[in-house]
C-alpha cells in the first residue's frame, strides 16, 4: 500500500516535471507584453517620422556638408556661387537677405522666413545616415549647446524650421512640396521620440 | 495701404493697394525714376540692385511694405554729374557699359561693397558682386571696382586732410 501511494506520488511529479519542461518559456520565443512593444514601436515610428522630415529637402537643402546651399527638389547647388560666408548667411554686401525676406515673396518666387540662414556648418547633414544625423542632433558640441527641451522647442517652434510646411512658390509659380509627414505629426514624432529618451534605434 | 520712402534723401508718401507690390514697381512707376531697371523679376540677375538702409537689395522682390520708414538710394541717388559717386566715376573711367541695361544694378552692388569692404580683393568681388550682363562687361567691371576702390580711398583721405 505504502509502494503503491510512493509510485502514483512518482508518476504525477514525473508528469507535472515534463509539462513544467515542455512549457517553459525560451529566450527565443520572447515576446514584449502588448503595453511595452507598443511603447517601443512608438518610440521608433516616431523617430522614422522625424527623420523623414529632417532627410527631406526642405530641411536639408540649408544643412549642407560643404558650405554651400542647395536648392530645389534635386538639391542643386545655389545658384550664382552663394555659400555660407562667415556667419552662415553669405557675404559681406551680398548675402540671403539681398534675396530673402522673412517671408516668401509669392510674385518672385523667392522664398523667405524669419532669421532666414544656413545652419551653422557643425550641424551639416548632407550625406549622413539617419543615426549620423541623429549623433550630430544630440551632440551638444555639434548641436549649438542645445539641451533636449531647447531642441524639441526649436524643432516644434522655430518659423524657419516650420517653415518647411509653408514653403511657398517657386520661381514659375509651381508650389514647392512638402515634407512627407505633416507638421502636427512632425511635432508629435519630435515630442514622443525625446520623451522615450531619444534613443538611436540603430545603436 | 500708405508707406513713407525716404528715397535719395527726399521723403516720399505713397498709397499703394497691394503692400506686397515689389519695391521696384513703385521706385519706376510711382515714384518715376527709371534707372533701376527690371531684369528677371526672380531675384536672379541684379538688374533691380538698390539700397535699403544701405543694404544692397533685389528691389523686384522686395516687397514695398518692408521698405516703410526706411532710406532708399537708386542709381539717381548715388551721385550726379557733377558730384559723381567713385563708383560712377570709375565706370566712366574704364568704360564699363556697352548695352548699360544691367549697370545700375552693378553699380550699386558695387557700392554696397566699398562700404563694407573699402579695398576689395578679386575673391570679394567674385563672391559679391554676382549680378549678370549679358553683354560679358565683367572683365572691365573688376577693374573699375579696383579703380573706385583707389577713387573712394583717395577721397576719405582729402577728406580727413581737410578737416
Amino acid at each position: 500500500m505504502k509502494l503503491k501511494t510512493w509510485f502514483i506520488f512518482l508518476a504525477i511529479s514525473s508528469i507535472g516535471v515534463l509539462l513544467a519542461l515542455a512549457n517553459s518559456p525560451k529566450i527565443f520565443e520572447y515576446r514584449l507584453l502588448e503595453n511595452q512593444q507598443s511603447e517601443i514601436y512608438k518610440s521608433d515610428d516616431a523617430y522614422n517620422k522625424m527623420m523623414d522630415v529632417l532627410t527631406h529637402q526642405r530641411c536639408m537643402n540649408c544643412h549642407p556638408n560643404d558650405n554651400i546651399p542647395k536648392q530645389g527638389n534635386d538639391r542643386h547647388p545655389h545658384y550664382f556661387g552663394m555659400a555660407r560666408g562667415e556667419d552662415n548667411k553669405g557675404f559681406q554686401a551680398t548675402n540671403c537677405n539681398t534675396c530673402h525676406n522673412s517671408e516668401n515673396n509669392k510674385y518672385s518666387g523667392v522664398p523667405g522666413a524669419p532669421h532666414w540662414s544656413l545652419a551653422p556648418a557643425s550641424m551639416g547633414w548632407e550625406g549622413l545616415s539617419r543615426a549620423q544625423i541623429a549623433e550630430r542632433l544630440l551632440d551638444k558640441s555639434t548641436n549649438g549647446n542645445r539641451s533636449h527641451v531647447e531642441l524639441i522647442k526649436h524643432m516644434t517652434e522655430d518659423d524657419l524650421v516650420l517653415w518647411a510646411w509653408q514653403p511657398g512658390v517657386d520661381a514659375e509659380g509651381v508650389q514647392r512640396t512638402i515634407p512627407p509627414v505633416s507638421k502636427e505629426d512632425f511635432k508629435k514624432a519630435v515630442e514622443i521620440w525625446f520623451a522615450n529618451g531619444a534613443v538611436i534605434p540603430t545603436k | 495701404m500708405e508707406i513713407s520712402l525716404i528715397v535719395n534723401g527726399v521723403l516720399k508718401t505713397v498709397h499703394i493697394e497691394d503692400e506686397n507690390t515689389p519695391l521696384l514697381w513703385v521706385i519706376r512707376d510711382i515714384l518715376d525714376l527709371k534707372g533701376t531697371k527690371f531684369g528677371c523679376g526672380k531675384s536672379a540677375c541684379g538688374a533691380c540692385t538698390l539700397h535699403v538702409d544701405d543694404e544692397a537689395v533685389r528691389s523686384c522682390s522686395y516687397p514695398v511694405k518692408f521698405a516703410d520708414g526706411k532710406r532708399i538710394t537708386t542709381i539717381e541717388g548715388l551721385g550726379d554729374r557733377e558730384n559723381p559717386h567713385p563708383v560712377q566715376q570709375a565706370w566712366v573711367e574704364e568704360i564699363v557699359p556697352q548695352c548699360g541695361y544691367c549697370q545700375p544694378g552693378f553699380m550699386m552692388a558695387t557700392a554696397a561693397l566699398l562700404k563694407k569692404v573699402p579695398k576689395p580683393t578679386d575673391e570679394d568681388i567674385d563672391k559679391n558682386i554676382i549680378n549678370v550682363c549679358r553683354c560679358g562687361t565683367y572683365y572691365r567691371m573688376r577693374k573699375a571696382i579696383h579703380k573706385a576702390a583707389e577713387i573712394q580711398t583717395e577721397k576719405d583721405s582729402n577728406e580727413s586732410n581737410m578737416v
